[in-house]
């Protein structure tokens, strides 16, 4: 707790010290095992300093000795709340390099269920945002209505947090009959929800004020330090990979690439709910226009990717995914990397929250969305 | 002993007579003491276990699910259990903090509202200390609660503690103008600090419907600044969990962490209690004027049944704030006290008297 060398006075102010404090890795508003060490003067932050590697398994090593269906499993433990998504940028990595043709009912579903992921984390978010900002109440909220996403996917593939309903070519089942029906009804059921949060926590007075003016990043810090997803649209950096590179089945769907150009915390927390209007919007394109077909192309049973590097990014909850393979055809890769959203989203704190207070830090901190299993892998 | 529900002083002066006729005269004095001293022992322990059963139960209403449920009926002896626990917890004191004040601290923050609700008036003639500046009284004791915050924080030896600790002098210290001067406000009217005499003023009606528009503002400023002076959301910047962990109790455990949670309960009966007194006539029944047979149906409910179904509302009130607003910033609590609430109590305070001195209020 107590770092007697690293206090030292402040020059013009000789009254006062700098002193420093260890946020986590034990800490309610870290979500986590993250560390921060701040240097704070009074309750004005100095300096942030993230310290990692508290969760780090490894992952990107132990993909070298695992084969390519087993990579996708371990890709649930990354960023938790967008599990989908991160199973889907390996198998689409490696449908890239077979080459293979994916039927156009896997692409739709894996586009459905990918929107419901993004629901589903951005509920969370908003609950735990709340949360760290004293209002309690938006938690169970948030915990409600993410309940239902949550029991879509338990009876479509039997998980409901770490699902692993991709593999390379396709999917493990096919959905269940009531997928389309219940995914209907939460749709309806959600745009009924949606507006509460707004009265229950964005048009609050005391809500606009901690969040307006707060953690401001620039677009052109955005874009240094790559901060992608939601918290780089609100900056005004236009990063949607939905629509700059789309993959799946969202060439075919319409919907508004939310950007937002104050970046501070209001238009990061602004960004996310209007980003849950957006996956409402293509939810409802694509579930009643699901093509029948097989749930998966044929595959061998032992995947080799001809050499040669590949890579493949989608958008997560938080941002840009990349997974990046070197394959040297044998049946597990040289060499895997993950570009996670939340390691340089995480790098643009110092920045954010300097000159701010430490309740201030939590609301960046918060817009910021972090899981810390996706900064440490 | 002739008791009677809608006014104590007989039964109150049977049992002292009673006294006086078995024991000396100094012997019953002391009985006396010993028997109110049991009597309010008893009260704030049951005051604070069923304000803790019913913030939880509220707030659960609140978040759309049922709260403690498994033990008793309706999960009321949760929080018995919960006292259970914390009794039998080992009370840690960490590493070079200072014992003395550290152990001081919580008996500090629980002595205050002890002896602030001494003052408190249940019903009529059910009222231990009623003398001529009994509002003064449970302001002035109240506020030594903070000292305990301080000194928890300080001796701690915890950064976070510190922080809370000091955020949440600088509180109290400002709210406290609030609150005063909001009460100032309605003294104007009564002319009198001795809580009986603001009862009694309002026997025709409440201040809060008599004293025209200043008296709803300063019940306005009232509440929030009191909420604020009582630590609790959406002004619990001492705690503030997401920030520091759990502020100025962080290092507290077992029987002294219960301290503070139980000091607090206590502190948010006595806000209601005052609010309660001052706006809202305190055990008076809702009378108006001399709409004599208004005034006799509503006689007909016990003063005491007004008293806590007063309190109660004030207190859902508060809790309803809690469950409901995202918490401010230190600065912005300050600025809300000093560049708002204090120049409009001020301005209040000045309407108050112009009112009063024309006689406008009813």
């Amino acid at each position: 707790m107590i770092n007697e060398e690293a206090n030292t006075a402040v020059e013009n102010k000789p009254e006062t010290q700098e002193y420093f404090i260890n946020m986590g890795p034990q800490h309610p508003s870290t979500h986590g095992v993250l560390r921060l060490m701040l240097t704070l003067d009074g309750e004005i932050i100095k300096k942030v300093e993230p310290h990692l590697g508290f969760i780090h398994r490894s992952i990107e090593k132990m993909c070298e000795k695992d084969s390519y269906q087993q990579i996708v499993h371990l890709t649930d433990r990354m960023d938790y709340l967008s599990c989908h998504m991160n199973n889907e940028a390996v198998c689409l990595c490696v449908e890239q390099g077979l080459q293979l043709e994916i039927p156009e009912r896997v692409k739709v579903i894996r586009t459905i269920i990918s929107e419901l992921t993004r629901l589903s984390s951005h509920q969370l978010w908003w609950g735990v945002m709340g949360m760290d900002l004293g209002a309690i109440t938006t938690f169970l909220y948030g915990f409600r209505d993410r309940e239902m996403i949550t029991d879509i996917f338990e009876e479509t593939c039997g998980a409901r947090l770490t699902m692993n309903y991709n593999v390379p070519g396709g999917l493990m089942f096919d959905i269940h009959p009531n997928f389309q029906k219940r995914t209907k009804d939460f749709i309806t059921y959600f745009k009924k929800k949606l507006p509460e949060y707004d009265d229950l926590l964005s048009n609050n007075v005391i809500f606009t004020e901690r969040t307006k003016g707060i953690g401001m990043l620039s677009k052109e810090d955005a874009i240094s330090y790559g901060v992608t997803g939601p918290s780089g649209r609100a900056s005004g950096f236009s990063c949607d990979v939905r629509k700059h590179f789309p993959y799946s089945a969202y060439d075919r769907v319409d919907f508004r690439e939310i950007i937002y150009t104050e970046g501070d915390c209001y238009a990061r927390y602004r960004a996310r709910i209007d980003e849950m209007h957006e996956s409402m919007k293509i939810i409802e394109q694509l579930i009643d226009n699901i093509p029948e077909g097989d749930y998966k192309a044929k595959t061998k049973a032992v995947i080799k990717l001809p050499e040669g590097e590949y890579y493949q990014r989608v958008e997560t909850a938080r941002g840009e995914l990349g997974v990046y393979v070197v394959s040297d055809n044998k049946k597990s890769p040289y060499r895997l990397k993950f570009r996670s959203p939340g390691f340089s989203n995480l790098s643009a704190l110092n920045i954010m929250a300097k000159g701010d207070k430490i309740a201030d830090l939590v609301a960046t901190m918060s817009t910021l969305d972090l899981v810390i299993p996706d900064i440490d892998r | 002993m002739n008791f009677n529900i809608y006014d104590f002083t007989g039964f109150v002066n049977s049992i002292k007579q009673w006294l006086n006729s078995v024991f000396p005269p100094a012997v019953a004095d002391i009985t006396g003491f010993v028997i109110i001293g049991i009597c309010f022992l008893t009260f704030i322990t049951l005051l604070g276990l069923s304000l803790v059963y019913i913030e939880r139960k509220v707030c659960a209403f609140f978040q759309q699910r049922l709260g403690p449920m498994r033990v008793g009926f309706w999960g009321t002896a949760q929080t018995v259990a919960d006292i259970i626990k914390l009794i039998f917890k080992e009370p840690l004191i960490a590493k070079g903090s200072d014992k003395f004040l550290f152990n001081l601290a919580a008996f500090i923050v629980i002595v205050a509202p002890f002896m602030a609700i001494a003052a408190v008036p249940f019903a009529k003639g059910l009222h231990v200390l009623d003398f001529d500046i009994g509002l003064f009284f449970i302001t002035a004791v109240s506020s030594i609660g903070v000292t305990g915050i301080l000194l928890a924080g300080w001796s701690s030896n915890n950064k976070y503690s510190l922080i809370g600790a000091m955020r949440s002098g600088a509180q109290i210290v400002s709210y406290e103008l609030s609150v005063v001067l909001s009460l100032l406000t309605i003294i104007v009217l009564t002319g009198s600090l001795q809580l009986s005499a603001i009862i009694e003023s309002q026997r025709d009606g409440w201040w809060i419907f008599k004293g025209n528009i200043p008296a709803i503002i300063a019940f306005f400023i009232f509440i929030i600044a009191s909420t604020a002076e009582s630590n609790r959301g959406p002004f619990d910047m001492a705690e503030a969990e997401s920030e520091l962990t759990a502020g100025f109790h962080t290092e507290y455990s077992g029987i002294k962490f219960a301290y503070f949670f139980l000091a607090e309960y206590i502190n948010l009966f006595i806000i209601a209690a005052v609010g309660a007194t001052v706006f809202f006539g305190g055990w008076m029944p809702l009378h108006i004027g001399n709409f004599e047979f208004f005034n006799k149906i509503m006689d007909f409910i016990p003063p005491i049944i007004w008293f806590f179904g007063k309190i109660a509302a004030l207190i859902f009130l508060i809790m309803w704030f809690k469950w409901t607003f995202p918490r401010l910033r230190i600065d912005q609590l300050l600025t809300l006290e000093w560049k708002y609430l204090l120049p409009i109590n001020l301005v209040n305070l000045l309407m108050m008297s112009v009112v009063a001195l024309n006689g406008w209020h009813f």
